[in-house]
């Protein structure tokens, strides 16, 4: 095949990404704007098997190697990928750009040992740029999965002297960049990635459980970036347009999430070094709370006339999407006007309580973003809110220093009456106290989520 | 290739990066994420070139290492994606 046809080939992949991100902008052509990505790169992966690069010849050399590699890629992610809840998925998205920004720095290493001396002067600095960000991209994701899998706290870890340490890195990463550049050596450039690995964990490490979607948003760009470094040394048109794209895009989607969350990017980066101790001297657990049976919520919820679903990330925990679909078609089948409040960050990252709901097929229509449900809580005679914490939190509001502060909250405070589902009285994600629990017009119904609401319903049933 | 030509597909492709993706409802954005996370993964093509030109066991084993990571990043992530969006479909009305 000639380089101008693998060329083309290269383009029409790289024009599908295009298509497939302005697809996937849209709730109507999403689906099949993700299938033209896949396409895309399908076409682009198939290609290069026919296409021999200078100083090679057809078939590839270490055929068998590229093919079991595959083999073994595929049986590993598409399983994963089958089998994942989708309460999970932040979780997944974050390891799979892991792995990527992994391959991304891998690709660099290699490609430097092959060139050796003859690579040039911008080739190392494009290695060096691949190196130092995947390995950010790698070891920042896997802190965030274990973060997201609670397999580590998800709170902000801060050290003493942290952000010297972390400044120190950072210096220590570009000085050895600097090293690899002049010296080149295959040392240099090992300390180069062990160093980035370090500063990837040291870099998330502060960050809150609530802001880590972000942080993941900002590595996917990231990890985009080094495929359009490696495009460059690689010499492939391909991976400079699909790199690129990804970067930019994946930007701007960080930047939007974070005004969902009513945070500047560098608040939430770094905002845990700046914010003040909390104030958890209230002795939280002595005051008093109004906890009610299902029979109490039943009866408030018979008499309403208007009711707004408040579902957070503890529903999904608790697979009850299903029963709060059966309650709200039993209030709707009652006359009672009921509508799903959805925080655009409720779950774990932005968009997943949509995703959670669209699972347990919740009609669309039911479905309120956060501007639209505000304004009428006033007029809202019972708020459920089900296992969701920090986006009905009203230290959002009043509190600055608490490290949600200034991201906007659903106003279930303006409900005549609001009824928390809780495990426990334990804080949200973000780990902070919420105030509401407290309110005189608050009824708590402690216990599983799913386990409550089906007594609700039947309940609800009976009268 | 041209540094000017490959400065001018940079830029040009910032563009288009941001401006496909300036108008996306909050709705999507878990799927968007999953999607352009995706994309990233045709570093699998870089992947593959530098096995097929690896000429030591050490860039060999770990050009092998790139390729799986690669091929997890993006065949997982359409995967992944898809299922997402499958159940948005089936909501309509």
């Amino acid at each position: 095949m000639s380089r101008t046809l693998y060329d083309l080939v290269g383009l029409a992949a790289g024009v599908a990404f295009i298509l497939a991100l302005k697809g996937l902008s849209h709730p109507k052509t999403a689906r099949r704007g993700n299938l033209i990505g896949a396409f895309g790169a399908t076409l682009a992966t198939l290609v290069v098997f026919f296409y021999a690069n200078p100083g090679s010849s057809l078939p590839l050399n270490n055929l068998g190697w590229i093919l079991g590699a595959m083999l073994v890629g595929l049986l590993v992610g598409v399983p994963a990928a089958r089998k994942v809840q989708m309460t999970q998925m932040p979780q997944l998205v974050a390891l799979f750009n892991g792995v990527g920004g992994g391959a991304a720095a891998l690709v660099a290493i290699v490609e430097y040992l092959h060139l050796g001396v003859e690579a040039t002067t911008a080739e190392v600095i494009f290695t060096v740029f691949t190196v130092i960000v995947g390995c950010v991209s790698f070891s920042g994701s896997v802190i965030t999965f274990l973060k997201l899998q609670e397999l580590m706290t998800t709170r902000p870890v801060i050290f003493p002297a942290g952000r010297f340490i972390i400044a120190a890195t950072l210096v220590s990463v570009i000085g050895v960049g600097g090293w690899v550049v002049t010296a080149l050596g295959t040392t240099p450039l090992l300390v180069l990635a062990a160093l980035s690995l370090l500063f990837g964990v040291l870099f998330v490490l502060p960050v809150g459980g609530a802001d880590v979607p972000i942080v993941i948003s900002l590595l996917n760009a990231f990890t985009g970036l080094t495929v359009a470094a490696s495009g460059y040394v690689l010499d492939s048109v391909l991976l400079i347009i699909a790199g690129t794209l990804v970067g930019a895009s994946g930007t701007i989607l960080t930047r939007l999430m974070a005004e969902a969350m009513g945070r500047s990017l560098f608040g939430t980066l770094f905002g845990a070094f700046t914010a003040k101790p909390q104030d958890t001297s209230g002795a939280a657990e002595d005051r008093p709370v109004r906890s009610g049976s299902p029979d109490d919520v039943a009866i408030l919820l018979n008499y309403a006339r208007r009711v707004v679903i408040v579902p957070g990330f503890g529903l999904a925990v608790a697979q009850a999407q299903h029963t709060v679909r059966e309650l709200a078609d039993l209030m709707i089948s009652k006359g009672i006007d009921v509508a799903y409040g959805i925080h655009p960050v409720a779950g774990r990252m932005p968009g997943h309580m949509n995703v959670l709901l669209a699972e347990a097929n919740v009609p669309y229509d039911q479905l309120a973003e956060m501007d639209e449900v505000n304004p009428t809580f006033g007029q809202t005679d019972v708020a459920i809110v089900i296992g969701a914490n920090d986006v009905v939190n009203p230290a959002a509001q009043t509190s600055p220093g608490c490290p949600i502060y200034g991201m906007p909250i659903l106003e279930v405070s303006n409900a005549a009456n609001i009824i928390f589902l809780k495990r426990s009285m334990r804080p949200g994600f973000a780990g902070i106290e919420n105030e509401l629990l407290y309110d005189p017009k608050t009824m708590l119904l402690f216990g599983d989520a799913k386990a409550s609401l089906t007594k609700v319903v039947s309940a609800l049933k009976a009268l | 290739m041209e540094p000017m030509a490959i400065v001018s597909i940079f830029v040009l492709a910032v563009f288009v990066g941001f401006e496909v993706v300036s108008k996306v409802s909050s709705t999507l954005h878990t799927p968007l994420m999953s999607g352009a996370n995706a994309i990233h993964g045709v570093i699998l093509v870089g992947a593959i070139i530098v096995a097929d030109h690896s000429s030591t066991n050490l860039e060999l084993g770990l050009a092998v290492a790139a390729i799986v990571l690669a091929t997890i990043n993006m065949v997982g992530g359409f995967v992944v994606t898809d299922r997402m969006l499958e159940m948005f479909k089936g909501n309509k009305k």
